[in-house]
C-alpha cells in the first residue's frame, strides 16, 4: 500500500472529533453489531485482500501457565476474537492476520526466549500479549536486540517510565501510575485518609506503593504500613496482623493463584469489625464475587478497567465487545458460568490489535525490514487519540507518543447486592500526570 | 495489635503450619528412612492430594462435607496406588541407587506436573471447607477450620507413630531401615516393605493436600513450597529420624509464623536456611540423625 493515501486516513484518527469515516463505521456497527454479531460495514468482501497477499504473522506470548494463567486464558479468547473481527473487516492492509501462540510461563527468562523464538524462528512481524510486569521487563531488552515491535498488555508503569526501550508499546491500557493518579483524591475524600497498603512484592506492586503512597503523603493523608506479599504466597492471615488499629483504609492488590485466599482470610481476620477497603479488582480477577466468605466485601469498593457486570458501562461498543469475547451479563463465560474473566483487563487486548492494525495501514509497513519498522515506530508515536467504538470499547484513549502510552478513564465501583455497582469514573485529565520520559529520543 | 494478640496470632498460624508441615515431612523422612532415597516428587503427592479433593467435590453430590469426606479416603488411596506403580515401574528397576533415584523421582516430579496441567488446567480452584465457621477472639477473626485441620493432622501423626510403633508393618518398616540386608535374612520382605513405605509416605503427603485445599486452593504448582520446607524440616531433625521430623517441623513451623508475623515472611524462610546450616555445621546427622550419617 502507497504511503502516501495514507497520510489523509492519519488525519481523521489523529483528530479528536468525530470525522464522517468514523460515523458511518460506527453507524454500521451498531446496525450490525445488534443483528449478525459483526458489523456489515466493518466486513469487506475477501477479494479485496490482494490476492495471494502473505499473512500478517503476529507472535503472541501469552501466560497459559504460571501464576498468570487466569488472566492468560482470557487474553487468548479476548485475542482470538479479535483477530476473527480484523479477519472479518478484510485483515490488516488487506493482509489476513495469523497468530502464531507461544506460552511464556509468566516467567521472566522464558519470556525472553518466547521473544526470540517467535522472532527468529517464526519470522513472526511483530510481538504482542504479555502482560505481567516481571515478564515484560525480561522480555523488553530481547525486543529491543532483535529489533522487532513489542505491543504490551501489561497496564505496569515500566513502559512510560522509561526504563523500556523505543521498540516497545502500551497503547491498549492505562498504566498503572496514571491510575493510581486518576482514582487516589476520591478514595482520600470519600474513605479516609490513613491508609494501609497491601500489594504484590515486585515491580507491579512498586508501582503501587511508589505512586499512591506518594500521591497520599502529597494530598495530606498518612501511610501507616506497607506490606508486601510475594506473589506465589499461599496464606496471608499474618500480613493481617500487621495492619496497624487506627487504620481507616485498607488498599489491597494482590494477584496469583491465591487471590481468592487473600480475599477471604482478610474477611475472616477483620470480620464486621473492618475499617474501609479498597481494592484493585486485580486481587478478584477470575474470582466470583459471590463466593463463599467473601460476604464481607459488601459496601467495599474496588478500581475496575472495565466494569465486569453488564449496564455498568452501558454502551454499544462495550456490549458488542463483551459478547465477542464470550463474556455473560455477570463477566463469566456465556458457556461456563463459574468461569469467570479478567474483565477489568482483557480489553486491553483487543485495543491493543486494533492499534496495531492502524498502525500498519498507516505506516505502510509491508516486510519486517528496518525501514518499515521505524516508519511504524515513528507513526505509533504519532499518534495522539483513539476514539471510542467498536475498535476502542472501554473509551476514548489520550495516547502520548513519547511515553508510548494510552491514557484512559478508570472505574470505581461498589460492591453491592454481591455485583459490582459502578459509582464514580475518572477523566482522561485525571489521570495525567508529568513526566519528562521521551523515547523518541532514543536511535533505533 | 499489641504484644499479647500478635504473638497469640503468630502462634495459631505456626501451630497450623507446623501441623500440616509435619505431615507431610514425616512422609518424606519415612521414605528416605527405609528406602533411603530422596524422593524430589514428594511435594506433587501433596500438590495430587489437593487436585483429588477438588475433583471429589465437584463428582461427588450431598455437599461440600460429603465432597470431601470421601475426598479424605480416595485422595490418599489413588496417590498411594500410583506410589505403589512408581515403586514399581521406576524406583525397583534402578535398584533404589540414590543418586538414579534422585535424577528419576525429578522426573516423576515433572511428569506429574505437567500430567495435571494438562489435565486440571493452570487455574487455582477453590473448594469448600466441610465444615466452616469463624472464631472471634476479642482482638481478631480466626477461621475455625484451619484449627480443625491442625486437630486432625495430630490425630494423623499420632495414627503414623502407633503404626510405625504397634503394628508388624511398622515393625518390618523399623527393622528394614537399621539394616534391610539383616532383616531380609530375618524373613523381611523388603521389596514389599519398600512399596509399602513409599505408599505410606506418599498418602500422608496426600493427606496433608486434602486437609489443606479449603484453606488454599489446588494449582499445579502447589508441591514446591511445601517440598522445600519438607527438606529443611527433615535435614534439621535428621534425615529418617521420625521423633527428630516432628521436632524439626514444630521448631520450623512456629518459628515461620513467629517470624513471619512479627518480621517478614521472606525473613522467616532465611532464618529456616540458617537453621538447616547451623544444623549441618555444628550436627551433620540433624538433631536426631544418625551421627555422622
Amino acid at each position: 500500500m502507497a504511503r502516501k493515501e495514507n497520510n489523509t486516513q492519519e488525519t481523521d484518527t489523529t483528530a479528536r472529533g468525530i470525522t464522517r469515516r468514523t460515523a458511518l463505521k460506527t453507524a454500521g456497527a451498531l446496525v450490525g453489531a445488534g443483528i449478525a454479531g459483526v458489523p456489515a460495514v466493518f466486513t469487506r468482501p475477501a477479494a479485496a485482500q490482494s490476492a495471494g497477499s502473505k499473512p500478517i504473522k503476529i507472535g503472541f506470548m501469552v501466560h497459559r501457565t504460571g501464576i498468570g494463567a487466569v488472566y492468560g486464558r482470557w487474553y487468548e479468547r479476548t485475542t482470538i476474537a479479535a483477530v476473527k473481527l480484523i479477519n472479518q473487516m478484510g485483515g490488516i492492509a488487506g493482509r489476513p492476520v495469523e497468530l502464531v501462540t507461544e506460552d511464556d510461563g509468566t516467567d521472566p527468562k522464558r519470556g525472553a526466549e518466547v521473544v526470540e523464538k517467535l522472532a527468529v524462528q517464526h519470522k513472526v512481524d511483530f510481538v504482542y500479549g504479555t502482560l505481567f510486569s516481571h515478564v515484560v521487563i525480561a522480555s523488553a531488552p530481547r525486543a529491543a536486540e532483535l529489533k522487532i515491535p513489542l505491543f504490551v498488555a501489561s497496564e505496569g508503569y515500566h513502559v512510560p517510565s522509561g526504563t523500556l526501550n523505543r521498540w516497545v508499546f502500551q497503547p491498549g491500557i492505562t498504566d498503572v501510575r496514571s491510575q493510581v493518579t486518576a482514582i487516589t483524591g476520591w478514595v482520600m475524600k470519600n474513605l479516609g485518609k490513613k491508609v494501609a497498603m497491601i500489594y504484590p512484592d515486585y515491580a507491579f506492586g512498586y508501582d503501587h506503593r511508589d505512586f499512591f503512597g506518594g500521591a497520599v503523603k502529597q494530598k495530606g493523608g498518612n501511610v501507616l504500613a506497607q506490606l508486601p506479599i510475594p506473589p506465589t504466597e499461599a496464606s496471608f492471615t499474618k500480613y493481617f496482623a500487621r495492619i496497624p488499629a487506627d487504620t481507616e483504609v485498607i488498599y489491597h492488590v494482590m494477584v496469583g493463584p491465591a487471590v481468592l485466599t487473600f480475599v477471604k482470610e482478610m474477611g475472616e481476620h477483620f470480620g464486621s469489625k473492618r475499617p474501609q477497603i479498597f481494592g484493585f479488582i486485580d486481587s478478584l480477577e477470575g474470582v466470583d464475587i459471590a463466593s463463599p466468605g467473601l460476604e464481607f466485601l459488601e459496601g467495599t469498593f474496588f478500581w475496575e478497567g472495565l466494569p465486569r457486570y453488564a449496564g455498568e458501562y452501558p454502551t454499544p461498543y462495550e456490549r458488542f465487545f463483551r459478547k465477542s469475547a464470550g463474556v455473560n451479563a455477570d463477566g463469566a463465560s456465556i458457556q461456563d458460568p463459574k468461569d469467570v474473566s479478567t474483565y477489568a483487563h482483557m480489553f486491553s487486548c483487543w485495543e491493543t490489535l486494533f492499534v496495531i492494525k492502524q498502525a500498519v495501514e498507516q505506516s505502510g509497513y509491508e516486510n519486517p525490514t528496518p525501514q518499515d519498522y521505524k516508519a511504524l515506530i515513528e507513526t505509533l508515536e504519532n499518534f495522539r487519540w483513539f476514539n471510542e467504538g467498536i475498535e476502542h470499547p472501554q473509551g476514548h484513549k489520550k495516547f502520548i507518543g513519547r511515553l508510548h502510552q494510552s491514557f484512559g478513564q478508570q472505574f470505581i465501583s461498589e460492591v453491592k447486592n454481591r455485583k459490582l455497582k459502578v459509582v464514580h469514573r475518572t477523566k482522561i485529565e485525571d489521570s495525567i500526570y508529568a513526566s519528562d520520559v521521551d523515547y523518541t529520543k532514543q536511535a533505533l | 495489635m499489641s504484644f499479647g494478640p500478635h504473638l497469640f496470632l503468630a502462634l495459631l498460624e505456626g501451630t497450623v503450619t507446623a501441623f500440616v508441615l509435619a505431615l507431610i515431612a514425616l512422609g518424606l523422612s519415612l521414605v528416605f528412612g527405609v528406602m533411603r532415597i530422596v524422593n524430589i516428587a514428594h511435594g506433587e503427592f501433596f500438590m495430587l492430594g489437593a487436585v483429588l479433593a477438588w475433583s471429589c467435590s465437584m463428582l461427588v453430590g450431598g455437599g461440600a462435607f460429603m465432597g470431601f469426606a470421601v475426598a479424605l479416603v480416595v485422595g490418599p488411596l489413588i496417590v498411594g496406588a500410583l506410589a505403589v506403580a512408581a515403586d514399581g515401574l521406576i524406583l525397583r528397576r534402578i535398584n533404589y541407587q540414590p543418586e538414579s533415584t534422585i535424577v528419576a523421582t525429578i522426573g516423576l516430579l515433572y511428569i506429574i506436573q505437567q500430567l495435571v496441567l494438562t489435565f486440571f488446567g493452570a487455574d487455582a480452584r477453590p473448594v469448600a471447607p466441610p465444615i466452616y465457621f469463624r472464631v472471634v477472639f476479642p482482638w481478631f477473626g480466626y477461621s475455625g477450620y484451619k484449627l480443625i485441620v491442625a486437630g486432625v493432622s495430630g490425630l494423623l501423626l499420632l495414627g503414623t507413630w502407633l503404626a510405625m510403633s504397634k503394628t508388624k508393618l511398622g515393625l518390618y518398616m523399623r527393622a528394614t531401615q537399621q539394616d534391610a540386608e539383616m532383616a531380609q535374612a530375618f524373613g523381611v520382605p523388603v521389596r514389599r516393605v519398600y512399596a509399602k513405605a513409599f505408599a505410606l509416605g506418599a498418602m500422608l503427603a496426600a493427606v496433608a493436600g486434602v486437609l489443606v485445599v479449603p484453606i488454599q486452593q489446588a494449582h499445579y504448582l502447589m508441591g514446591l513450597d511445601p517440598l522445600l520446607l519438607s527438606f529443611i524440616v527433615v535435614i534439621i531433625g535428621g534425615l529418617g529420624s521420625l521423633k527428630g521430623t516432628m521436632v524439626a517441623a514444630f521448631v520450623v513451623g512456629i518459628s515461620d509464623g513467629v517470624v513471619s508475623v512479627f518480621f517478614s515472611p521472606t525473613l522467616a524462610k532465611i532464618v529456616a536456611t540458617l537453621l538447616v546450616a547451623a544444623v549441618l555445621v555444628l550436627r551433620p546427622g540433624g538433631l536426631f540423625g544418625e551421627e555422622g550419617s
